[in-house]
Protein backbone atom coordinates (compact mmCIF):
# COMPACT_ATOMS: atom_id res chain seq x y z
CA UNK A 1 0.00 0.00 0.00
CA UNK A 2 1.67 3.18 -0.69
CA UNK A 3 1.68 6.06 1.38
CA UNK A 4 -1.22 8.09 -0.10
CA UNK A 5 -3.10 4.68 0.01
CA UNK A 6 -3.12 4.75 3.38
CA UNK A 7 -4.36 8.16 3.90
CA UNK A 8 -7.70 7.06 1.33
CA UNK A 9 -7.92 4.23 3.70
CA UNK A 10 -7.85 6.37 6.56
CA UNK A 11 -10.85 8.55 4.39
CA UNK A 12 -12.85 5.67 3.84
CA UNK A 13 -12.79 4.09 7.37
CA UNK A 14 -14.09 7.82 8.13
CA UNK A 15 -16.50 8.26 5.87
CA UNK A 16 -18.29 4.77 6.67
CA UNK A 17 -18.58 5.95 10.09
CA UNK A 18 -19.62 9.52 10.28
CA UNK A 19 -22.22 10.97 7.85
CA UNK A 20 -21.42 13.16 4.79
CA UNK A 21 -21.40 17.19 6.15
CA UNK A 22 -21.01 16.54 9.59
CA UNK A 23 -18.38 17.77 10.89
CA UNK A 24 -17.87 15.71 14.32
CA UNK A 25 -13.80 16.33 14.82
CA UNK A 26 -12.56 19.79 14.47
CA UNK A 27 -16.56 21.58 14.18
CA UNK A 28 -15.91 24.75 12.83
CA UNK A 29 -16.99 27.92 15.75
CA UNK A 30 -17.63 30.63 14.48
CA UNK A 31 -17.41 33.13 17.05
CA UNK A 32 -16.54 32.68 21.03
CA UNK A 33 -18.75 34.68 23.13
CA UNK A 34 -17.16 33.70 26.30
CA UNK A 35 -15.87 30.65 28.40
CA UNK A 36 -19.13 28.61 28.27
CA UNK A 37 -20.96 30.10 24.82
CA UNK A 38 -20.50 30.17 21.30
CA UNK A 39 -22.03 30.39 17.88
CA UNK A 40 -21.57 27.15 16.03
CA UNK A 41 -23.42 28.37 12.44
CA UNK A 42 -26.65 30.38 13.26
CA UNK A 43 -27.08 28.70 16.23
CA UNK A 44 -26.06 29.93 19.85
CA UNK A 45 -24.70 27.01 21.62
CA UNK A 46 -23.37 26.15 25.32
CA UNK A 47 -20.08 25.08 25.53
CA UNK A 48 -19.68 21.17 27.76
CA UNK A 49 -17.16 19.64 26.09
CA UNK A 50 -13.87 22.01 26.21
CA UNK A 51 -11.90 21.24 29.72
CA UNK A 52 -12.06 24.92 30.88
CA UNK A 53 -12.71 23.62 34.32
CA UNK A 54 -12.18 26.98 36.34
CA UNK A 55 -13.32 28.96 33.36
CA UNK A 56 -10.31 31.81 33.14
CA UNK A 57 -10.16 31.66 29.32
CA UNK A 58 -12.07 34.91 29.84
CA UNK A 59 -10.44 36.08 33.16
CA UNK A 60 -9.67 39.86 33.33
CA UNK A 61 -6.48 39.41 34.55
CA UNK A 62 -5.34 36.42 32.89
CA UNK A 63 -6.41 38.64 29.38
CA UNK A 64 -4.45 41.79 30.98
CA UNK A 65 -1.59 39.93 31.36
CA UNK A 66 -1.20 38.61 27.96
CA UNK A 67 -1.89 41.81 26.13
CA UNK A 68 0.94 43.49 28.58
CA UNK A 69 3.13 40.61 27.64
CA UNK A 70 2.76 41.13 24.08
CA UNK A 71 3.20 45.01 24.55
CA UNK A 72 6.67 44.35 26.25
CA UNK A 73 8.23 41.26 25.28
CA UNK A 74 6.10 40.72 21.78
CA UNK A 75 4.52 38.24 20.19
CA UNK A 76 6.60 35.18 20.19
CA UNK A 77 10.12 34.01 21.26
CA UNK A 78 11.23 32.44 17.48
CA UNK A 79 13.11 29.58 19.00
CA UNK A 80 14.01 26.91 21.96
CA UNK A 81 15.29 28.16 25.75
CA UNK A 82 18.38 26.08 24.97
CA UNK A 83 19.53 28.82 21.83
CA UNK A 84 17.44 31.52 22.10
CA UNK A 85 17.75 32.03 26.36
CA UNK A 86 15.02 31.70 28.91
CA UNK A 87 12.87 34.58 29.53
CA UNK A 88 11.80 36.49 32.75
CA UNK A 89 8.41 35.04 32.38
CA UNK A 90 9.35 31.23 32.01
CA UNK A 91 11.66 31.51 34.80
CA UNK A 92 9.28 33.08 36.93
CA UNK A 93 6.36 30.69 36.23
CA UNK A 94 8.88 27.31 37.12
CA UNK A 95 9.75 29.14 40.17
CA UNK A 96 5.69 29.76 40.95
CA UNK A 97 5.29 26.45 39.92
CA UNK A 98 7.92 24.72 42.46
CA UNK A 99 6.17 26.97 44.86
CA UNK A 100 2.95 25.64 44.35
CA UNK A 101 3.77 22.30 44.55
CA UNK A 102 6.45 22.91 47.37
CA UNK A 103 9.01 21.19 45.26
CA UNK A 104 12.77 21.79 44.34
CA UNK A 105 12.60 21.78 40.28
CA UNK A 106 9.96 22.71 37.57
CA UNK A 107 10.01 22.59 33.98
CA UNK A 108 7.48 24.49 31.89
CA UNK A 109 6.83 23.04 28.23
CA UNK A 110 5.55 24.34 25.25
CA UNK A 111 2.64 22.09 25.15
CA UNK A 112 1.17 19.76 28.12
CA UNK A 113 1.40 16.51 25.31
CA UNK A 114 5.31 17.82 25.49
CA UNK A 115 5.65 17.64 28.85
CA UNK A 116 5.06 14.42 28.86
CA UNK A 117 6.93 13.12 25.98
CA UNK A 118 9.69 15.12 27.27
CA UNK A 119 9.16 14.02 30.86
CA UNK A 120 9.00 10.13 29.93
CA UNK A 121 11.65 9.86 27.46
CA UNK A 122 14.30 11.94 29.39
CA UNK A 123 13.29 9.78 32.21
CA UNK A 124 13.41 5.95 30.82
CA UNK A 125 15.81 4.69 28.04
CA UNK A 126 16.44 1.62 26.03
CA UNK A 127 16.71 -0.75 28.90
CA UNK A 128 14.35 0.87 31.14
CA UNK A 129 10.57 -0.29 31.56
CA UNK A 130 7.55 2.37 31.96
CA UNK A 131 4.43 0.48 33.28
CA UNK A 132 1.38 2.46 32.54
CA UNK A 133 -2.51 2.77 33.19
CA UNK A 134 -4.12 0.38 29.91
CA UNK A 135 -6.18 4.18 29.99
CA UNK A 136 -3.52 6.40 29.53
CA UNK A 137 -3.80 9.32 27.22
CA UNK A 138 -1.84 9.44 24.07
CA UNK A 139 0.67 11.79 24.86
CA UNK A 140 1.88 9.07 27.50
CA UNK A 141 2.30 6.59 24.96
CA UNK A 142 4.02 8.39 22.66
CA UNK A 143 6.54 9.93 25.42
CA UNK A 144 7.08 5.71 26.19
CA UNK A 145 7.50 4.84 22.46
CA UNK A 146 9.95 8.15 22.10
CA UNK A 147 12.14 6.72 24.97
CA UNK A 148 13.23 3.16 23.73
CA UNK A 149 12.11 1.69 27.20
CA UNK A 150 10.02 -1.74 27.24
CA UNK A 151 6.06 -0.71 27.31
CA UNK A 152 3.98 -3.08 29.61
CA UNK A 153 0.53 -2.05 30.52
CA UNK A 154 -1.57 -2.86 33.15
CA UNK A 155 -5.31 -2.72 33.20
CA UNK A 156 -6.93 0.13 34.04
CA UNK A 157 -6.86 1.40 37.72
CA UNK A 158 -6.25 -2.41 38.44
CA UNK A 159 -4.04 -2.51 41.47
CA UNK A 160 -3.71 -6.56 41.81
CA UNK A 161 -2.93 -6.70 37.90
CA UNK A 162 -0.16 -3.84 38.83
CA UNK A 163 0.94 -6.11 41.76
CA UNK A 164 1.39 -8.78 39.50
CA UNK A 165 3.17 -7.04 36.91
CA UNK A 166 5.94 -5.11 39.15
CA UNK A 167 6.53 -8.98 40.42
CA UNK A 168 6.96 -10.26 37.46
CA UNK A 169 9.88 -7.85 36.54
CA UNK A 170 12.02 -8.85 39.41
CA UNK A 171 14.84 -6.99 40.00
CA UNK A 172 14.19 -4.84 36.97
CA UNK A 173 11.18 -3.01 39.08
CA UNK A 174 13.81 -0.83 40.33
CA UNK A 175 14.30 0.55 37.00
CA UNK A 176 10.81 0.94 36.27
CA UNK A 177 8.62 3.79 35.51
CA UNK A 178 5.21 3.84 36.69
CA UNK A 179 2.85 6.11 35.00
CA UNK A 180 -0.76 6.79 36.36
CA UNK A 181 -3.32 10.13 35.94
CA UNK A 182 -5.00 12.37 38.24
CA UNK A 183 -8.31 11.67 36.37
CA UNK A 184 -8.32 9.85 33.24
CA UNK A 185 -9.73 11.87 30.19
CA UNK A 186 -12.17 8.91 28.98
CA UNK A 187 -14.41 7.97 31.94
CA UNK A 188 -13.02 10.67 34.43
CA UNK A 189 -12.08 8.34 37.05
CA UNK A 190 -9.32 8.95 39.88
CA UNK A 191 -5.78 6.71 39.91
CA UNK A 192 -5.85 4.84 43.43
CA UNK A 193 -2.83 7.04 44.15
CA UNK A 194 -2.58 5.48 47.78
CA UNK A 195 -2.50 1.80 46.70
CA UNK A 196 -0.03 2.97 43.56
CA UNK A 197 2.10 4.52 46.26
CA UNK A 198 2.70 1.34 47.98
CA UNK A 199 3.18 -0.77 45.18
CA UNK A 200 6.03 1.45 44.33
CA UNK A 201 7.77 1.70 47.28
CA UNK A 202 7.57 -1.76 47.98
CA UNK A 203 9.26 -2.75 44.54
CA UNK A 204 11.40 0.22 44.65
CA UNK A 205 9.86 1.64 41.32
CA UNK A 206 9.44 5.80 40.38
CA UNK A 207 6.27 6.96 39.80
CA UNK A 208 4.40 9.32 37.68
CA UNK A 209 1.32 11.31 38.11
CA UNK A 210 0.16 13.50 35.21
CA UNK A 211 -2.57 15.52 36.70
CA UNK A 212 -3.47 16.97 33.43
CA UNK A 213 -6.86 16.71 34.43
CA UNK A 214 -6.64 17.42 38.26
CA UNK A 215 -4.88 20.47 38.49
CA UNK A 216 -7.49 23.23 39.39
CA UNK A 217 -10.30 20.51 40.22
CA UNK A 218 -9.16 18.50 43.14
CA UNK A 219 -7.28 19.48 46.57
CA UNK A 220 -7.46 22.78 48.55
CA UNK A 221 -5.30 24.87 46.46
CA UNK A 222 -5.84 22.61 43.41
CA UNK A 223 -2.56 20.90 42.91
CA UNK A 224 -4.85 18.01 42.42
CA UNK A 225 -4.96 14.04 43.04
CA UNK A 226 -1.74 14.68 45.33
CA UNK A 227 -3.16 16.86 47.39
CA UNK A 228 -6.39 15.53 47.72
CA UNK A 229 -4.36 12.25 48.62
CA UNK A 230 -1.87 14.07 50.68
CA UNK A 231 0.67 11.75 49.21
CA UNK A 232 2.16 14.55 47.75
CA UNK A 233 5.89 13.61 49.16
CA UNK A 234 5.20 10.16 47.80
CA UNK A 235 5.53 10.57 44.14
CA UNK A 236 8.32 11.67 42.20
CA UNK A 237 7.45 13.52 39.02
CA UNK A 238 4.21 15.33 38.06
CA UNK A 239 3.12 16.75 34.96
CA UNK A 240 0.51 18.47 33.72
CA UNK A 241 -0.84 20.90 31.21
CA UNK A 242 -1.96 24.63 30.85
CA UNK A 243 -4.72 24.07 28.83
CA UNK A 244 -7.23 23.32 30.91
CA UNK A 245 -7.78 24.63 34.54
CA UNK A 246 -5.51 27.31 33.15
CA UNK A 247 -7.05 28.42 30.24
CA UNK A 248 -3.44 28.41 27.95
CA UNK A 249 -1.47 26.28 26.42
CA UNK A 250 1.70 24.71 27.63
CA UNK A 251 3.16 22.37 30.38
CA UNK A 252 5.05 21.33 33.28
CA UNK A 253 6.72 18.91 35.16
CA UNK A 254 7.41 18.85 38.89
CA UNK A 255 9.77 17.07 41.42
CA UNK A 256 12.00 17.13 44.41
CA UNK A 257 14.28 15.30 42.59
CA UNK A 258 17.21 17.65 41.28
CA UNK A 259 18.19 15.61 38.63
CA UNK A 260 14.53 16.54 36.88
CA UNK A 261 16.94 19.80 35.80
CA UNK A 262 19.39 17.47 33.66
CA UNK A 263 15.77 16.78 30.83
CA UNK A 264 16.62 20.34 30.08
CA UNK A 265 19.85 19.13 27.96
CA UNK A 266 18.40 15.70 27.09
CA UNK A 267 15.19 15.51 26.44
CA UNK A 268 14.09 16.17 22.32
CA UNK A 269 10.52 17.50 22.98
CA UNK A 270 12.17 20.55 25.11
CA UNK A 271 15.31 21.17 22.93
CA UNK A 272 13.76 21.18 19.64
CA UNK A 273 10.75 23.50 20.20
CA UNK A 274 10.33 26.94 20.21
CA UNK A 275 9.61 28.01 24.05
CA UNK A 276 6.06 29.51 25.19
CA UNK A 277 5.08 32.77 23.56
CA UNK A 278 5.11 35.98 26.46
CA UNK A 279 1.48 35.75 26.16
CA UNK A 280 1.24 32.44 27.41
CA UNK A 281 3.44 32.55 29.97
CA UNK A 282 2.58 35.71 31.23
CA UNK A 283 -1.80 34.73 31.23
CA UNK A 284 -0.83 31.48 33.04
CA UNK A 285 0.89 32.77 35.63
CA UNK A 286 -2.30 35.20 36.11
CA UNK A 287 -4.39 32.09 35.80
CA UNK A 288 -2.61 30.24 38.54
CA UNK A 289 -2.68 32.75 41.31
CA UNK A 290 -6.11 32.45 40.29
CA UNK A 291 -6.37 28.80 40.55
CA UNK A 292 -4.65 28.71 43.79
CA UNK A 293 -7.27 31.02 45.41
CA UNK A 294 -10.13 29.20 43.51
CA UNK A 295 -11.30 27.54 46.35
CA UNK A 296 -14.43 29.44 45.90
CA UNK A 297 -14.85 28.56 41.88
CA UNK A 298 -13.71 24.59 42.91
CA UNK A 299 -16.86 24.85 44.94
CA UNK A 300 -19.23 25.92 42.19
CA UNK A 301 -17.04 23.25 39.99
CA UNK A 302 -18.23 20.34 41.87
CA UNK A 303 -22.05 21.75 42.97
CA UNK A 304 -22.00 21.65 38.78
CA UNK A 305 -20.80 17.97 38.70
CA UNK A 306 -22.41 16.95 41.19
CA UNK A 307 -26.17 18.37 39.45
CA UNK A 308 -25.22 16.74 35.73
CA UNK A 309 -23.19 13.44 37.25
CA UNK A 310 -27.03 13.01 39.38
CA UNK A 311 -29.39 14.08 36.54
CA UNK A 312 -28.04 12.24 33.97
CA UNK A 313 -28.00 9.28 36.32
CA UNK A 314 -31.90 9.88 36.85
CA UNK A 315 -32.29 9.85 33.45
CA UNK A 316 -30.54 6.13 32.68
CA UNK A 317 -27.61 7.04 31.62
CA UNK A 318 -24.68 5.04 32.08
CA UNK A 319 -21.76 6.69 33.09
CA UNK A 320 -18.24 7.10 34.09
CA UNK A 321 -17.76 5.37 37.82
CA UNK A 322 -17.65 8.74 39.64
CA UNK A 323 -18.45 11.72 39.23
CA UNK A 324 -15.67 14.39 38.12
CA UNK A 325 -15.43 17.23 36.04
CA UNK A 326 -15.11 14.36 32.72
CA UNK A 327 -18.54 13.02 32.96
CA UNK A 328 -18.74 10.34 30.34
CA UNK A 329 -22.15 8.76 28.94
CA UNK A 330 -21.55 5.49 27.75
CA UNK A 331 -22.89 4.18 24.68
CA UNK A 332 -23.24 0.80 22.82
CA UNK A 333 -22.02 1.52 19.57
CA UNK A 334 -20.60 4.27 17.44
CA UNK A 335 -24.33 5.17 15.89
CA UNK A 336 -25.78 6.00 19.21
CA UNK A 337 -22.95 7.87 20.31
CA UNK A 338 -23.36 10.00 17.24
CA UNK A 339 -27.26 10.47 17.20
CA UNK A 340 -26.99 11.65 20.74
CA UNK A 341 -24.53 13.86 20.17
CA UNK A 342 -26.07 15.01 17.19
CA UNK A 343 -29.31 15.38 19.54
CA UNK A 344 -27.23 17.55 21.81
CA UNK A 345 -25.87 19.87 19.47
CA UNK A 346 -29.47 20.40 17.68
CA UNK A 347 -30.39 21.74 21.15
CA UNK A 348 -27.49 24.28 21.68
CA UNK A 349 -25.31 22.10 23.56
CA UNK A 350 -21.49 20.87 22.28
CA UNK A 351 -20.18 17.71 23.64
CA UNK A 352 -16.96 15.33 22.46
CA UNK A 353 -17.76 12.17 20.70
CA UNK A 354 -14.89 9.35 21.13
CA UNK A 355 -15.37 6.89 19.20
CA UNK A 356 -13.51 3.01 19.19
CA UNK A 357 -10.65 2.80 18.89
CA UNK A 358 -10.16 5.95 20.95
CA UNK A 359 -12.71 4.85 23.67
CA UNK A 360 -11.30 2.32 26.44
CA UNK A 361 -13.05 -2.02 26.07
CA UNK A 362 -14.83 -1.03 22.57
CA UNK A 363 -17.50 1.55 23.46
CA UNK A 364 -18.47 5.01 22.21
CA UNK A 365 -18.43 7.66 25.06
CA UNK A 366 -20.28 11.49 24.56
CA UNK A 367 -18.09 12.95 27.27
CA UNK A 368 -18.91 16.16 28.82
CA UNK A 369 -16.75 18.57 30.82
CA UNK A 370 -18.22 20.58 33.36
CA UNK A 371 -17.19 24.29 33.96
CA UNK A 372 -16.75 26.09 37.35
CA UNK A 373 -18.47 29.19 35.05
CA UNK A 374 -21.42 26.90 34.42
CA UNK A 375 -24.44 28.80 35.56
CA UNK A 376 -27.35 27.42 37.50
CA UNK A 377 -29.49 27.63 34.17
CA UNK A 378 -27.09 26.60 32.20
CA UNK A 379 -26.68 23.31 33.67
CA UNK A 380 -30.94 23.02 33.90
CA UNK A 381 -30.83 23.94 30.05
CA UNK A 382 -28.15 20.95 29.48
CA UNK A 383 -30.09 18.30 32.04
CA UNK A 384 -33.23 19.54 30.07
CA UNK A 385 -31.47 18.75 26.67
CA UNK A 386 -29.89 15.17 27.32
CA UNK A 387 -33.84 14.19 28.75
CA UNK A 388 -35.58 15.65 25.24
CA UNK A 389 -33.16 13.80 22.98
CA UNK A 390 -33.20 9.97 25.41
CA UNK A 391 -36.77 11.02 24.97
CA UNK A 392 -36.33 10.98 20.96
CA UNK A 393 -33.72 8.29 20.93
CA UNK A 394 -35.93 5.31 22.56
CA UNK A 395 -38.45 5.82 20.04
CA UNK B 1 11.12 -25.99 30.77
CA UNK B 2 10.55 -24.06 28.10
CA UNK B 3 7.15 -24.38 26.55
CA UNK B 4 6.96 -26.34 22.74
CA UNK B 5 6.20 -23.94 19.66
CA UNK B 6 2.88 -26.15 19.20
CA UNK B 7 1.86 -25.99 22.77
CA UNK B 8 2.04 -21.96 22.57
CA UNK B 9 0.57 -21.92 19.37
CA UNK B 10 -2.72 -23.92 20.85
CA UNK B 11 -3.03 -22.01 23.85
CA UNK B 12 -2.49 -18.90 21.67
CA UNK B 13 -5.56 -20.04 19.72
CA UNK B 14 -7.58 -20.42 23.00
CA UNK B 15 -7.27 -16.99 22.80
CA UNK B 16 -7.56 -15.73 19.39
CA UNK B 17 -10.50 -17.75 19.12
CA UNK B 18 -12.66 -14.67 20.60
CA UNK B 19 -11.90 -12.52 17.44
CA UNK B 20 -13.36 -15.00 15.56
CA UNK B 21 -16.22 -17.69 14.52
CA UNK B 22 -15.75 -21.08 15.50
CA UNK B 23 -15.64 -22.65 12.17
CA UNK B 24 -12.37 -20.39 11.20
CA UNK B 25 -9.52 -22.35 11.53
CA UNK B 26 -6.27 -20.32 12.93
CA UNK B 27 -3.04 -21.56 11.50
CA UNK B 28 0.40 -20.31 12.14
CA UNK B 29 0.21 -18.64 8.95
CA UNK B 30 -3.45 -16.75 10.13
CA UNK B 31 -2.90 -12.66 9.75
CA UNK B 32 -3.68 -10.99 13.16
CA UNK B 33 -4.73 -7.74 11.39
CA UNK B 34 -6.00 -8.58 8.17
CA UNK B 35 -7.47 -12.28 9.18
CA UNK B 36 -8.82 -11.96 12.39
CA UNK B 37 -9.55 -7.72 12.25
CA UNK B 38 -8.07 -7.44 15.41
CA UNK B 39 -6.77 -3.40 15.82
CA UNK B 40 -4.57 -1.55 18.00
CA UNK B 41 -6.32 -1.72 20.93
CA UNK B 42 -7.90 -5.13 20.66
CA UNK B 43 -3.91 -6.16 20.18
CA UNK B 44 -2.73 -4.66 23.85
CA UNK B 45 -5.51 -6.11 25.45
CA UNK B 46 -4.71 -9.10 23.66
CA UNK B 47 -1.02 -8.84 24.98
CA UNK B 48 -2.22 -8.31 28.45
CA UNK B 49 -4.30 -11.83 28.08
CA UNK B 50 -0.68 -13.40 26.74
CA UNK B 51 1.44 -11.75 29.78
CA UNK B 52 -1.02 -13.99 32.23
CA UNK B 53 -1.25 -16.99 30.21
CA UNK B 54 2.81 -17.17 29.80
CA UNK B 55 3.59 -15.70 33.15
CA UNK B 56 6.08 -13.22 31.17
CA UNK B 57 5.94 -9.58 30.54
CA UNK B 58 5.80 -8.69 26.38
CA UNK B 59 6.97 -5.00 25.54
CA UNK B 60 4.08 -3.52 23.30
CA UNK B 61 7.30 -2.28 21.43
CA UNK B 62 7.78 -5.75 20.25
CA UNK B 63 4.70 -6.08 18.07
CA UNK B 64 5.75 -4.04 15.44
CA UNK B 65 7.47 -7.06 13.75
CA UNK B 66 4.19 -9.24 14.67
CA UNK B 67 1.73 -9.93 11.75
CA UNK B 68 1.24 -13.58 11.90
CA UNK B 69 0.50 -16.16 14.86
CA UNK B 70 3.80 -17.74 13.87
CA UNK B 71 5.42 -14.54 14.59
CA UNK B 72 3.46 -13.98 17.74
CA UNK B 73 4.34 -17.42 19.00
CA UNK B 74 8.30 -17.06 18.32
CA UNK B 75 7.85 -13.98 20.30
CA UNK B 76 6.35 -15.70 23.14
CA UNK B 77 9.19 -18.32 22.58
CA UNK B 78 12.23 -16.10 22.74
CA UNK B 79 10.72 -14.65 26.05
CA UNK B 80 10.33 -17.48 27.75
CA UNK B 81 13.59 -18.58 26.65
CA UNK B 82 14.97 -15.24 27.66
CA UNK B 83 13.76 -15.32 31.03
CA UNK B 84 15.23 -18.68 31.82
Amino acid sequence: MSLLDKLDAVAAARKALLPEGVEVFGMPIDEIYSSTEAKIGDHRILFLGTNNYLGLTFAPECKQAAHEAIESEGTGTTGSRMANGSYIGHRALEHELADFYHCHSCIVFTTGYQANLATISGLAGPGDVVLIDGDSHASIYDGCRLSGAEIIRFRHNDMADLDKRLRRLGERSRSTLIIAEGIYSMLGDKAPLAEIVELKNAHNSILLLDEAHSLGVLGHTGQGLVEETGLIDEVDFITGTFSKSLGGIGGYCVSNHPQLDQLRYISRPYIFTASPTPATIASTRAALKLLRDGTQLRSQLWDNVHQLYSDLQQLGYRLGPEPSPVIATILDSPQQALALWKGLLENGIYVNLILPPAAPEGSSLVRCSVSAVHTREQMNFVGQAFAKVREVLSK
Amino acid sequence: MASTYNDILERLRFHLRQFTGPDVEITAQTDLINELAIDSVKLLNLIMEIEDEFDISVPINALADVQTVHELVNLIQRIKVARQ
